[in-house]
Order: C-alpha cells, then structure tokens, then sequence
C-alpha cells in the first residue's frame, strides 16, 4: 500500500505537470492563429509546420542554432579536456580543491555570469580599456553584441558540465595501460590517441551531450552577448509567443526543436544508466 | 613528459582564470563611485546603499526565495520518493516513462519546458477556472517539476551505492516497511536529500527563462528584475548585487568544504 502511495504520487505530478503540457503543446501547434482568448483556433492542420519549412528564415535559424551549438561544445572540449586530465592527475588535496572551483560558480546565478562578461566586452569595457592601454588598438574593438561574444558566453557557462563527466572517466582510468603502452614503444601522442582517449571517450559523450542540448535552446546569452542578426532558435520561439502572439506557431517552433533534440537526449539517457550500473 | 606537464598546467591556469577574472571584477567594480560602470571614478559603497533602498529588488527577491523554499521542499519529498522507487522497487508497471519523465526535465531546453507548462495553465484555466491568476503558485510548480528530477537522481544514486543489508535484516526482524523506511533508510540517505534540496533550491533562485513564460503581470521574480535591467546595458547597483550573492556563495561552499574534510579525517 504505501509502496503505491511513494510511486504514484511523483508519477502522477509528472503526468499532471509534465506530459499532459507537451500534449497540449502539440494541439496547439496544430491549431491557427486566432483573435481572441485562447489566441487560436479548435481545428487542426499541419500549416504550421509547412510554413516553418517553407520559409527560409526558420530553417537558417535552426542550422544557425545547430553550428553555434556544435562550436562551442568543441571548443568546451578543447579546454575541459586538459583541464579534466590535469585535476584527475594532480594529488588528493590539490584535486578536491580544483573540483570545488569548478562546481563554484554552479551555485552562483547563471544570469549573473553572463552578465559579468557585459563589463569585459564593453567598447569601454576592461578588455578593449587592456588592449588600448598596452596600445595593441588605438580604438575600441567591437566584441559584445557579435558572436564571438556569444561564444564566449556559452563556453563560460558550459564549461563545468564537460568537466565534471570528462573528470569522472579520467579519474577511473588505470594509468598502468598508458605506461605500458609507452614501455612497448607508443609515442606520446600514439598512446593519447589509442589508449587514454577511447577509455575517455564515455565521458566525452556525456560532456558534449551537456553542452549540446541546453546550448542549442539557450535564450539568455544570444539575447544579452549577441548582436540583433545572431538569431538563434530559443529567441525566435520567445519572440513569435510574446511579440507576435502567435501561439500555434511558437509550438510549432518547440516541437521541431524537440525532435531535433530527441537523438541527443535519448543517447544521453542511455549513456547515464549504464553508467549508473557500472558504478553499483 | 615534460612539455605535456607544461601544456597542460598552463591550459589549467587559463581556464580558471577564464572562469574567475569575470567574477572578480564585477566585485571590484561595485565599489566603484563613477555611474558609468566600466569606468573608475574612486572607492565607494554608494551602490550598496541604493540596493538596500530598492524596494523593487527586496520585493522581487523576498519572492524568488519564497518560490526557491518552496519549490525546493517539494521537490526533495518527490525526488525522494521517486528515487526510492526506482532504487529500490524494481519492477512497477510503468517504470520506463516514470524513468523517462524523471530524467527528461532536466535536458529539456528551458524554453520548451516554460511554454508547454505556460500552454498547460491557461489550459487548465479555462477548463476549471484554476490557477485564477499565475505567479507564486505557477512559478512554484514548474520549479519543482523540473528541480524534483535533479533530487531523484542524487537520492537514487545513493541508494544503489548503499547495500540492502540492513534493510532487510530489520525486515527479517518484523519491522514495519514503512517504520523501516523512517527509521534506516531516510537517515541513511538524508545527505543526499539535503544536498538535493540546496540544488533544487539554487535552480530555482537561477532560473530566468522558465519564470519569464508562467509568471503573471505584477509578480517579478529576481532574476526577471535583472534581466529587465541588464538587457539596458551594465548598471552599477547590478554590480553590488552580484558581488553580494557571489560572497554569500563562496562563504556557504567554503564552510560545507571545510565541514565535508572534518567529517572525512
């Protein structure tokens, strides 16, 4: 009896408050525009959907939102993954010290961060103040509100979530098969690539998953770091639903997003409950 | 071997910079007397005078801890049950989209979760009048729904890194399943719950993006407020509230750290 009651209450609040919202989500995107309360229609039609593949401006945005997103999970990786393997390698006292300055900022507010680099990239802002004073420029280069700028920004806020998983497999791996890799006459770069990178390489999956799949929607940072032409997807979806008021097509928007997400995801998934059983 | 030594140290000390020259000089432009935030102009502590006497970010403030206590308590009861029930109840019908349900909101793109929850109320509204007017209560539910993901998965780990043993040997002895619960497991597993319900409770004074789609007019949550505000451009008293949270942050993270490393030795 009580072992119903511990099940069925989470289970039927995700029904209640998680897949009844995509059920209706997927109505809507179904319906029409309409004036009035609820702004649309009670029929059901794929224009929604065919208008988003027929207009161009949709499709680019989301290969836009794609291409940022596979960026900066590379460029995630091409710093976390040295960092990673220099934390799993340092000793005991200074590894926990580093890992803690990775979490940090976690617990600080995400809207914050991306706000501190607003006074970095400033025309007026430290970095270019830097640059003029070592007289590298004589004015301003443009950074904030270009895309540079909104790589930064998703670096910087992703950057723990391809640490921490990368960190995990680099910490479990046996240093034995590096050495005698080495001892049989690999060379450095020969036994980086034939042995620690494929023993690494769950973690490399489930970092860039992390990255990937909240980057690709990301609204904050496009909206704050990027410039009036860097659309991205989680802007178009915010905009067609508040300014335009277009409800059906805004759910049109996220039910695309979400398949374009759902591969990702389900590879995600599978990926954290088999590592879950291997730790048991 | 030395090189790599090398490279790998320097990529070590440019990524923490990377993370933390932005934080340091955001606290040290707070004390920054000029209004013109990116410009020096003297040492002063004006702008934290002006914060205390904003009473529209106490107000957005007392309410997004308000929703962040609320939301995180919740969620840490659900998660908890969740996470039991997946550890420890190994077959129920419906396991797979219970499992499926608990993980997805955490992967979810914001965007998606804050109009489908913002589309599921004005539903409901309409239907049986309910929730009248969104803000606190709205804002409360969608924290939780996806905060509640983040405690079941920390209590289910617990749990499977935990042997049954002494559940069962208090089973075998004619304990009650639900006295046994109260009385081995949740003491057992209360780290983990407690540590859930602080990251419940930080997602949710974090999140912008979901409150934005299910929050009503007149009810601005603190991150809604500094948004408002920063999409303007960098503001000094933005400045002081950061550096405010940042040193609350650190001090809170500091003081579980030492406190882990006594425990530990």
């Amino acid at each position: 009896m009580w072992k119903k009651v511990v099940t069925a209450t989470p289970y039927l609040w995700l029904l209640l408050f998680f897949l009844a919202p995509f059920a209706i989500v997927l109505k809507i995107s179904l319906a029409d525009p309409e004036f009035g309360l609820p702004p649309y229609s009670q029929t059901a039609s794929l224009e929604n959907f065919a208008f988003l593949f027929s207009d161009k401006l949709y499709a680019v945005t989301y290969l836009r939102s794609v291409f940022m997103a596979v960026c900066a999970t590379v460029l995630c990786l091409a710093l976390g993954f040295p960092m990673a393997y220099g934390i799993a390698r340092s000793n005991r006292e200074t590894r926990n010290l580093l890992l803690l300055l990775v979490i940090l900022p976690f617990w600080i507010s995400f809207l914050l961060r991306v706000y501190a680099w607003m006074g970095l990239m400033n025309n007026y802002g430290t970095i270019n103040t830097l640059l003029m004073w070592l007289g590298v420029t004589d004015q301003p280069i443009q950074l904030m509100y270009t895309d540079f700028a909104v790589f930064v920004g998703l670096v910087y806020s992703y950057l723990p979530f391809m640490i921490l998983p990368l960190y995990a497999t680099l910490e479990r791996m046996d240093l034995d098969l590096v050495e005698a890799a080495l001892d049989l006459g690999a060379s450095r770069s020969r036994a980086f690539w034939d042995v620690t990178w494929p023993l690494a390489r769950p973690g490399v999956i489930a970092g860039c998953l992390l990255v990937f799949i909240p980057a690709i929607g990301e609204y904050v940072i496009p909206y704050l770091l990027g410039g009036p032409e860097s659309l991205l997807i989680g802007r178009v979806l915010f905009d067609e639903f508040f300014v335009n008021r277009d409800w059906p097509l805004a759910s049109a928007v996220a039910i695309v997003l979400l398949l374009l997400l759902v591969v990702p995801i389900v590879l995600l998934q599978r990926y954290q409950a088999r590592d879950q059983e291997s730790t048991v | 071997m030395r090189g790599q030594t090398r490279f790998i140290a320097s990529m070590l000390a440019f990524g923490y910079a990377f993370l933390y020259v932005p934080l340091v000089l955001v606290v040290v432009y707070s004390f920054n007397d000029s209004r013109i935030a990116t410009v020096w102009g003297g040492f002063s502590t004006r702008w934290y005078g002006e914060l205390l006497r904003n009473e529209q970010i106490l107000d957005a403030a007392f309410l997004s801890l308000r929703i962040a206590v609320a939301s995180a308590t919740i969620a840490t009861v659900l998660g908890t049950m969740s996470g039991l029930a997946l550890a420890r109840f190994r077959r129920f019908r419906g396991r797979t989209l219970f499992s499926g349900m608990i993980t997805s909101p955490m992967v979810m793109p914001e965007v998606i979760t804050g109009l489908s929850l913002l589309l599921f109320f004005v539903t409901l509204q309409q239907l049986v009048g309910w929730p009248s007017q969104r803000g606190f209560t709205t804002i409360t539910i969608a924290h939780t729904t996806f905060s509640m993901a983040y405690v079941a998965v920390i209590v289910q780990s617990r749990l499977m890194s935990m042997d049954e043993s002494l559940e069962e040997a208090a089973m075998d002895l004619g304990g009650h399943p639900l006295r046994i619960v109260f009385d081995i497991t949740l003491p057992l597993i209360a780290p983990a719950m407690i540590a859930g319900w602080l990251l419940a409770f930080t997602l949710s004074l974090d999140d912008l993006v979901i409150a934005s789609f299910v929050s009503g007019p007149g009810s601005n949550t603190l991150p809604m407020y500094i948004f408002s505000k920063v999409k303007l451009g960098v503001s000094p008293d933005i400045n002081a509230l950061a550096t405010l949270i940042i040193v609350a942050v650190s001090i809170g993270v500091l003081i579980a750290w030492i406190a882990t490393r006594r425990v530990r030795s």
